[in-house]
């Protein structure tokens, strides 16, 4: 498959574009990391693929087709999604919100086939002994699992994943990067997975796209993308790296001073 | 576990306890409904029962019978208030299910967008100043008015939702911004009132389904059944709201048409009960959480099993109303807010303490 993003703009109000010029062509199946200091738009970009947010300006393309002429009910059987954070204010099953992610397929007699796909996923992920508990009083990295669970029952082409691994502790953090790069192995999908944590994406990822102020600042092979150079330029942070198998390894050194004032300033609402 | 196929079996299993229970809860508003004919009275239940199973069939007395009495009694004095508990019990269950799905929130009820407080408007302007929109004065003068004041919130909250977006906040916010300007106006109007006037007003607002006759249903009838029909279809869009708006685009909801849709229905629904009865408080919030406490948080048992409890709890409210003073009926709406309360707090504590029964 293909996505492609041609021109891509967008801004929440007229004068200020969180993108611009956005211009990627992906192929996949691969595992794809999106890396970037906060508030660069990483969040904005997946959400204008899936159109969560209709993008001012360009256009996004899967296999060819523009997104903006199918409904979004359509764009979810080929687009999965797993959010920053879900909301788990009433009481729901593990299986029952799974079950949500058949929503774009769902009719009134196809409960049974929607479950089976819905065990067989909680099977693969390795969570069936969770299924008829509340979801909300599972462990951060269970909910993050049954989370993916609900983007993959969507039996997506592309799977966009808001940092997933964010409330995760390090070992599940290497469990659910380790897990997508399978997943887009084994089930062909392309997997884009936005990360803060940029040796768990170089260590695992196909293809790295680093955004910098509103942009694509970087994209290519873990090795072509974290550079000394690149991560000074658009994380100001001083840092060596090392070649640690074929991938690079970022040896943080130092960062840029940033007063308290300039911190803040830069510290974005999440969108 | 062994195999996806004994999974299934465990997943249908639990979803045929939850009609069983189901089940049983109807059972308890049949009887709730034969024993509110019979209470008060020196019927027993089973004579109780007998006279609306024999009216039903259409069986005839001898007019100014003993038993014609009885019959007369049941359907003219007892069952248009059943009938009327019932159908507000229904309709405000549902819209509490659905106005927590649309906002998001669990303490939402049908009259976060202010519904009440323009309800309360309309039949305040009525009695008050006498003024109607539908040119005629006296009952249906106030149900008029209070029906079509009760719109006017659901139509701000839909038109700046157009131009500030539909977030579950700013519903929130805009109802509570309306109750306080309409809240205001009320106010304004009862302090410059006669006394007399304003308990009639007073009293209004009160929810109460007694007064009410057979020819006043077929209209919040047609409103409640209707809206059933449709939440109840709805029902797995309703569970995708609950997600938060982020994730019910993501699997395909057009989440603003949607809960634009889901506002126009909630408004003419709840309109059309409290126009009749006046606000009848606690329904709309605690039997949600009780029906996801007993069933599960899916709408599409949610639903069902609201409109059983809410129908039983104010057909219990009703009969406790009738017989609570020996001189008159307590209004519902104060028995409501009785039993309301405690059942919260109970919830509340239980929920802390255990997970839901399946």
């Amino acid at each position: 498959m293909e996505l492609k993003i041609e021109d891509l703009e967008f801004s929440y109000t007229a004068d200020t574009p969180v993108l611009r010029d956005i211009n990627l062509c992906i192929t996949g199946p691969k595992f794809v990391s999106i890396l970037g200091p906060n508030g660069v738009g990483k969040s904005t970009l997946i959400h204008c693929i899936n159109k969560i947010l209709e993008p001012t300006k360009g256009k996004v393309y899967i296999d060819g087709t523009d997104v903006s002429t199918i409904t979004i009910k359509e764009l979810a059987k080929i687009v999965g999604y797993v959010p920053y954070s879900a909301n788990d204010t009433f009481p729901l099953s593990v299986v029952d919100t799974v079950l949500m992610g058949r929503h774009p397929y769902s009719s009134w007699k196809s409960l049974d086939n929607d479950l089976k796909i819905v065990y067989r996923t909680l099977r693969m992920l390795g969570i069936t002994h969770l299924s008829m508990r509340p979801f909300n009083e599972l462990s951060a990295g269970q909910h993050q699992k049954v989370m993916l669970a609900r983007g993959l029952v969507q039996e997506p082409k592309i799977l966009l994943l808001d940092e997933p691994t964010s409330n995760l502790d390090i070992r599940h953090q290497i469990a659910v990067t380790k897990l997508l790069r399978k997943l887009s192995e084994e089930q062909q999908i392309l997997v884009i997975m936005i990360s803060h944590d940029i040796n768990i994406a170089a260590k695992y990822a196909d293809e790295i796209i680093m955004l910098s102020g509103g942009t694509v600042y970087a994209t290519g092979t873990p090795s072509e993308v974290i550079t000394p150079e690149n991560l000074q330029a658009v994380y100001e942070v001083e840092a060596r790296v090392e070649d640690d198998g074929g991938r690079p390894h970022v040896i943080l050194e130092d960062a840029v001073s940033m007063d308290e004032e300039e911190y803040y300033e830069d510290e974005p609402a999440r969108v | 576990m062994d195999s996806t196929d004994e999974m299934i079996g465990e997943y249908r299993a639990s979803i045929g306890r939850k009609v069983l229970l189901m089940a049983a809860f109807l059972i308890v508003l049949f009887v709730l409904i034969v024993l509110s004919c019979a209470w008060g009275t020196d019927n027993s239940f089973g004579t109780a029962y007998q006279v609306i199973i024999d009216h039903i069939t259409g069986k005839h007395y001898e007019i100014r019978s003993w038993e014609w009495w009885q019959d007369h009694y049941i359907w003219q004095n007892v069952m248009p208030s059943v009938a009327v508990s019932i159908i507000a019990g229904v309709g405000l269950a549902i819209g509490g299910v659905v106005m927590q799905a649309v906002t998001g929130n669990p303490l939402a009820d049908p009259y976060t967008t202010g519904i009440s407080s323009g309800a309360c408007l309309g039949a305040v302007i009525a009695i008050l100043i006498g003024f109607t929109f539908a040119s005629t004065v006296g009952e249906y003068g106030i149900i008029s008015n209070a029906f079509i004041c009760s719109l006017v919130p659901a139509l701000v909250v839909v038109l700046i939702s157009k131009r500030a977006g539909s977030s579950p906040t700013t519903i929130i916010l805009v109802g509570i911004a309306i109750s306080y300007f309409f809240n205001g106006m009320i106010t304004f109007l009862m302090v410059m009132a006669d006394p007399n006037k304003m308990y009639a007003a007073y009293q209004w607002q009160i929810g109460s389904v007694t007064g009410i006759t057979w020819g006043e249903i077929p209209m919040m009838l047609a409103a409640v059944a209707v809206a059933s029909v449709i939440s109840y279809f709805v029902s797995s869009k309703l569970d995708l709201l609950m997600l938060g708006d982020e994730s019910a685009k993501s699997l395909g909801l057009n989440v603003e048409q949607f809960r634009t849709l889901c506002l126009v229905m909630l408004s003419v629904l709840v309109a059309s009960i409290i126009s009749y009865t006046g606000i009848i408080g606690f329904v709309g919030l605690i039997i949600p959480h009780t029906a996801r406490f007993l069933v599960g948080g899916t709408s599409r048992f949610v639903i069902p099993m609201s409109i059983v409890l809410g129908a039983a709890v104010l057909v219990f409210a009703n009969m406790v109303s009738r017989t609570i003073t020996f001189y008159t009926d307590v209004p519902i709406g104060i028995v409501m807010s009785f039993i309301g309360a405690p059942l919260f707090l109970y919830l509340i504590m239980r929920k802390k303490s255990q997970r839901q029964i399946f």
